[in-house]
C-alpha cells in the first residue's frame, strides 16, 4: 500500500525521530511511505486557542496538500499523533463551515475519511498487532486524552505494544487522566497545567518505569519537560519509536532512526 | 397572560452571581496553593467518580439513557416559547401565580415583594442554582429579610459568609473541624465542651438550629430541577428531605425556575430521574423526589409562586452553536471528572456555575467582550474532553469551549484596533506555516536555537507566555536535522 507521511509540525521540526520511526516500521511491514513535502501544520494550535481565521490558510493547505498525496495514488494518509489526527478528523470542516466556505468543508471531509492515527492504521486497516518489534525495557503507557476522547483508539496502541518481544509493560494508575498539556493551555494556565502535570509524574514515578510511552509527541514533550526538570530518570518515547525497534535495529542503537 | 419570547433577551446582568473580579489563571492561583482544598478536591471528587463509574456500569442501557436525555432536551428547547406558555397555564389552573423575570434584578424584585406582602422578615431556602445565579440571598437582605439555607452544605457555606464552589457539594473546599467552628460560631446554644468534629455530631447540631427554623417558617424559596408542562408539575429532587420541609411546612412556596428547565410529560421525567442521580451523587435513587402542581387545599402551602427566569437564557437559545448548554441538569459530573476543576478549585471561575459547564454557560450567559474576567473561562480547560464522556445530556463541551475561544478572539479584534501579542504571533505563525518553503525555512533557523538552549532551559529568560513552559518544563533538545531535510538528504531522489 502506498501510504502518504502525515509527520504533523511538530514532528518534523521538533521531533524527526518519531515520523522516521514510523517511515521505518511501516517500510517494514511492507508498504510505500511517502512523504509529501509541502505539508506544513494541520493549524489546531490556532484553532483551540480561538484564532480561526488564521487556522483556515493553514486547512486549506493541508487540505490541498493530501488531496494531491491521494491523486498521487496514497491509500491512506498516516499520523503518529493521536492529536492532530483528531483535529484533521473533527475540526477542520467544521472551522470551515463556520467560516462559510461549505466546499472546502467537504474537500477536507474526504482527505480527514482518509486520514489514520497510526495506531487505528496498523490495528484496524492493515489488520496486525504483531509488527514484530523487540524492546526490552520497562515501559508505562500514557493514552493521550485526543487519542482516547476524540478519536477513541481505545487500547488499540496496547494491543500493538503487548506484542512487543521483550518488553516490560506496566500499568498507568489514572492513565487516562489529562497530563496537562492542552497546547497552549500550558502557557496561559501554566501553574494548573503544572499541578497536573506534577500528578502524572508521580503516577510515572509510581510504576517504576524506565521509559513513558504515548502517541503523541506533544504531550510526551510536555511529560518529558517536566521528568527532565525534576531528574526523575525516565524518558519518554513514542509509540512509533517502540514499534520500529526490532532485535537487528534496537532502538537507541543509531539503526533505528532517532 | 403571555410574554412574547421570539426575541433574545438581554444578556444576565450585573447583580448575577456570574463574574469574579479576576480572570481564571489568576484566580486559580489561590486554589491551586490551598493544600486543604487540594485535599479535599482530590479525595471528594475521586470518591464520587468511582460512585458514578459504579451505577452507571449497572445501567445496561445507559447510552441509550444519554440520547434520550440529550434528545428531550433539544426538543423541548426547540419549542421552548410554546412550553413555557403551557405551562403557566397549567400552573395558573391549578391555583398557582406565574411571574416572568428577564433578569437577576427583576427576579429579585419580584422575590422581595412577594415576601414583604406576607409580612414576615425570614425565608427558609431550598438548595437552588437559580437563586444562587440571581443572588437572591443578597437582595433579601438588603430588603430586611433574612435567607436561612436549609441544605446541610449550602448552610455551612452561608454561615461562613463564603461562596460555594461545587453545585451539587458547595462545601466541599471546608473540612469537618473548619465546619465545626463555623458552627460554633453561628449556632446560638452549642458548648463547645462536647461538640466534636465527628460528622454526625455535626449534622445533629444542624438538624437542631434547622428544626427550628422550619417549624417557624412562613414563606419558602426553592429551585426546580425539571418543571413538568403537561401538569404544571414543578419537582425538587434532593437528599436530606430539607427541600421537602420547605416545600411543605410554610405557608407560601416561591420557587425561582430557569426557562429551559421545562420538559413536556411525565414520560419526559422517567428519563431524567434516572440520570440525575447516578450522574450526580453517584446514587440509583436519591432519597427525596417532591413534587408539586399548584395548591391543594389543605395540603403542603396555600399559595405559590413560579417565577420563570432568563437572565441570559434565550440569549443562548437564540445561538444554534451554543444552545446545548442549556440542556445542563446540574448534575455537576462535568466537574467530578475536570482535572482542572480538581486542582483550580470552584472559586477560580468567579461564577455559581464553576468547572467544564460554567466554563461554556457562564460566558454564554453573561456575553464576551473580548476584554471580560469570563472571556478567559473557555481557556479554563486542556480540552481533553472528560467532561463530555460523562455529561448526562451529552452536551459537546469540548466543542462549544473551542467556539467559545474563536467568539473571545473576534470580540477582542472588533474591540481594539491594534492586535493583541498573542493574535500577531498567531498571525505570523499562520503566514509561515502557510507555505512549505517559508516552513523549511523557519524549521531549519529553529536549529540556530540548539546554542541557545542549554541543560533544557533557553540561556536569555523567555518573555511571557513562553515563560509558562519553562517556569515547569525544561524545552526539548533540538535535534540536527529536520525531518524534511533527513528525508531530502538520505531520499532525495525518490518521489515525493
Amino acid at each position: 500500500m502506498r501510504i502518504g507521511l502525515f509527520v504533523t509540525c511538530l514532528g518534523d521540526v521538533l521531533f524527526p525521530r518519531v515520523p522516521k520511526a514510523t517511515t521505518a516500521l511501516l517500510e517494514r511491514l511492507g508498504h510505500e511511505v511517502v512523504f509529501p513535502a509541502d505539508q506544513t501544520c494541520c493549524g489546531q494550535m490556532h484553532v483551540n486557542t480561538g484564532y480561526q481565521r488564521d487556522a483556515l490558510p493553514l486547512i486549506r493547505h493541508h487540505v490541498e496538500v493530501f488531496e494531491r498525496a491521494l491523486a498521487d495514488g496514497c491509500s491512506a494518509l498516516v499520523a503518529p499523533s493521536g492529536s492532530c489526527v483528531g483535529s484533521v478528523r473533527h475540526q477542520h470542516a467544521e472551522v470551515a463551515r463556520r467560516l462559510g466556505d461549505d466546499e472546502l468543508a467537504q474537500r477536507a471531509g474526504a482527505v480527514a475519511n482518509r486520514t489514520f492515527e497510526l495506531s487505528e492504521f496498523l490495528v484496524d486497516v492493515l489488520g496486525v498487532t504483531d509488527v514484530g518489534a523487540a524492546f526490552p525495557h520497562r515501559v508505562t503507557y500514557h493514552p493521550t486524552c485526543h487519542s482516547l476522547r476524540m478519536l477513541g483508539v481505545a487500547d488499540r496502541p496496547l494491543q500493538l505494544l503487548r506484542a512487543v518481544r521483550g518488553i516490560d509493560l506496566v500499568e498507568l494508575p489514572d492513565a487516562e487522566v489529562c497530563c496537562g498539556f492542552g497546547g497552549t493551555f500550558a502557557l496561559k494556565n501554566a501553574q494548573t497545567s503544572t499541578a497536573m502535570l506534577a500528578d502524572k509524574i508521580a503516577w510515572v514515578r509510581h510504576t517504576q518505569a524506565e521509559i513513558v510511552t504515548a502517541g503523541d509527541s506533544s504531550c510526551l514533550m510536555h511529560i518529558g519537560g517536566g521528568l527532565a526538570r525534576l531528574q526523575v530518570g525516565v524518558r519518554t518515547v513514542h509509540v512509533a519509536e517502540i514499534l520500529a525497534s526490532t532485535e537487528d535495529a534496537p532502538w537507541g542503537s543509531g539503526e533505528v532512526p532517532r | 397572560m403571555t410574554t412574547f419570547l421570539g426575541m433574545p433577551g438581554p444578556p444576565a446582568d450585573a447583580t448575577s452571581e456570574l463574574r469574579g473580579s479576576v480572570p481564571f489563571p489568576v484566580a486559580a492561583e489561590a486554589g491551586l496553593t490551598n493544600s486543604r482544598l487540594r485535599r479535599n478536591l482530590s479525595k471528594a471528587t475521586g470518591t464520587i467518580r468511582a460512585k458514578r463509574a459504579a451505577v452507571v456500569a449497572e445501567v445496561a442501557d445507559w447510552e441509550e439513557l444519554r440520547e434520550a436525555g440529550r434528545a428531550i432536551k433539544e426538543a423541548a428547547l426547540a419549542r421552548l416559547p410554546e412550553l413555557l406558555v403551557e405551562l403557566e397555564e397549567q400552573v395558573e389552573a391549578r391555583g398557582g401565580v406565574v411571574h416572568w423575570a428577564r433578569d437577576a434584578s427583576e427576579a429579585n424584585a419580584i422575590v422581595v415583594d412577594l415576601v414583604r406582602a406576607k409580612g414576615v422578615d425570614e425565608v427558609v431556602k431550598v438548595k437552588s442554582m437559580a437563586t444562587q445565579e440571581i443572588n437572591l440571598n443578597d437582595a433579601l437582605e438588603a430588603a430586611g429579610i433574612r435567607a436561612i439555607e436549609t441544605d446541610l452544605a449550602e448552610l455551612i457555606v452561608q454561615l461562613a459568609d463564603d461562596r460555594p464552589s461545587h453545585i451539587l457539594v458547595p462545601a466541599i473546599h471546608r473540612g469537618r473541624a473548619e465546619i465545626r467552628q463555623i458552627f460554633l460560631e453561628a449556632m446560638p446554644g452549642l458548648d463547645p465542651g462536647t461538640l466534636t468534629d465527628d460528622p454526625r455530631q455535626l449534622a445533629e447540631a444542624a438538624r437542631a438550629y434547622l428544626r427550628e427554623a422550619f417549624l417557624r417558617a412562613r414563606v419558602a424559596v426553592s429551585g426546580a430541577n425539571f418543571g413538568v408542562v403537561e401538569t404544571g408539575t414543578l419537582t425538587v429532587v434532593e437528599s436530606e428531605g430539607n427541600g421537602r420541609m420547605c416545600l411543605t411546612l410554610p405557608e407560601t412556596l416561591i420557587t425561582v425556575m430557569g426557562i429551559e428547565k421545562v420538559i413536556p410529560t411525565w414520560r419526559d421525567l422517567e428519563v431524567f430521574l434516572q440520570l440525575l442521580p447516578r450522574s450526580s451523587t453517584g446514587e440509583r435513587m436519591n432519597p427525596y423526589t417532591s413534587t408539586w402542581s399548584g395548591v391543594q387545599p389543605g395540603d403542603g402551602p396555600a399559595e405559590f409562586h413560579l417565577i420563570l427566569l432568563d437572565n441570559g437564557r434565550t440569549r443562548v437559545l437564540a445561538d444554534p452553536a451554543g444552545r446545548s448548554a442549556l440542556h445542563c441538569i446540574r448534575c455537576s459530573a462535568c466537574l467530578n471528572v475536570c482535572p482542572v476543576y480538581e486542582r483550580a478549585g470552584g472559586h477560580a471561575y468567579g461564577s455559581v456555575y464553576p468547572g467544564p459547564i460554567g466554563a461554556i454557560l457562564t460566558p454564554q450567559l453573561t456575553g464576551l467582550t473580548g476584554d471580560s474576567v469570563n472571556d478567559s473561562l473557555p481557556y479554563a480547560s486542556s480540552l481533553c474532553g472528560a467532561c463530555e464522556e460523562v455529561c448526562p445530556v451529552k452536551i459537546p463541551i469540548p466543542e462549544q469551549l473551542v467556539r467559545l475561544r474563536a467568539e473571545h478572539v473576534e470580540a477582542y479584534a472588533s474591540a481594539h484596533r491594534i492586535p493583541s501579542g498573542e493574535a500577531a504571533a498567531m498571525r505570523t505563525a499562520s503566514w509561515i506555516m502557510g507555505d512549505a518553503t517559508r516552513f523549511a525555512r523557519a524549521g531549519r533557523s529553529a536549529r540556530l536555537g540548539r546554542k541557545g538552549i542549554r541543560s533544557g532551559r533557553a540561556i536569555v529568560p523567555l518573555p511571557p507566555p513562553l515563560s509558562g513552559w519553562s517556569s515547569s518544563r525544561d524545552l526539548p533538545a533540538l535535534p540536527e536535522e529536520t525531518f524534511r531535510e533527513w528525508w531530502a538528504r538520505t531520499r532525495g531522489g525518490e518521489r515525493r
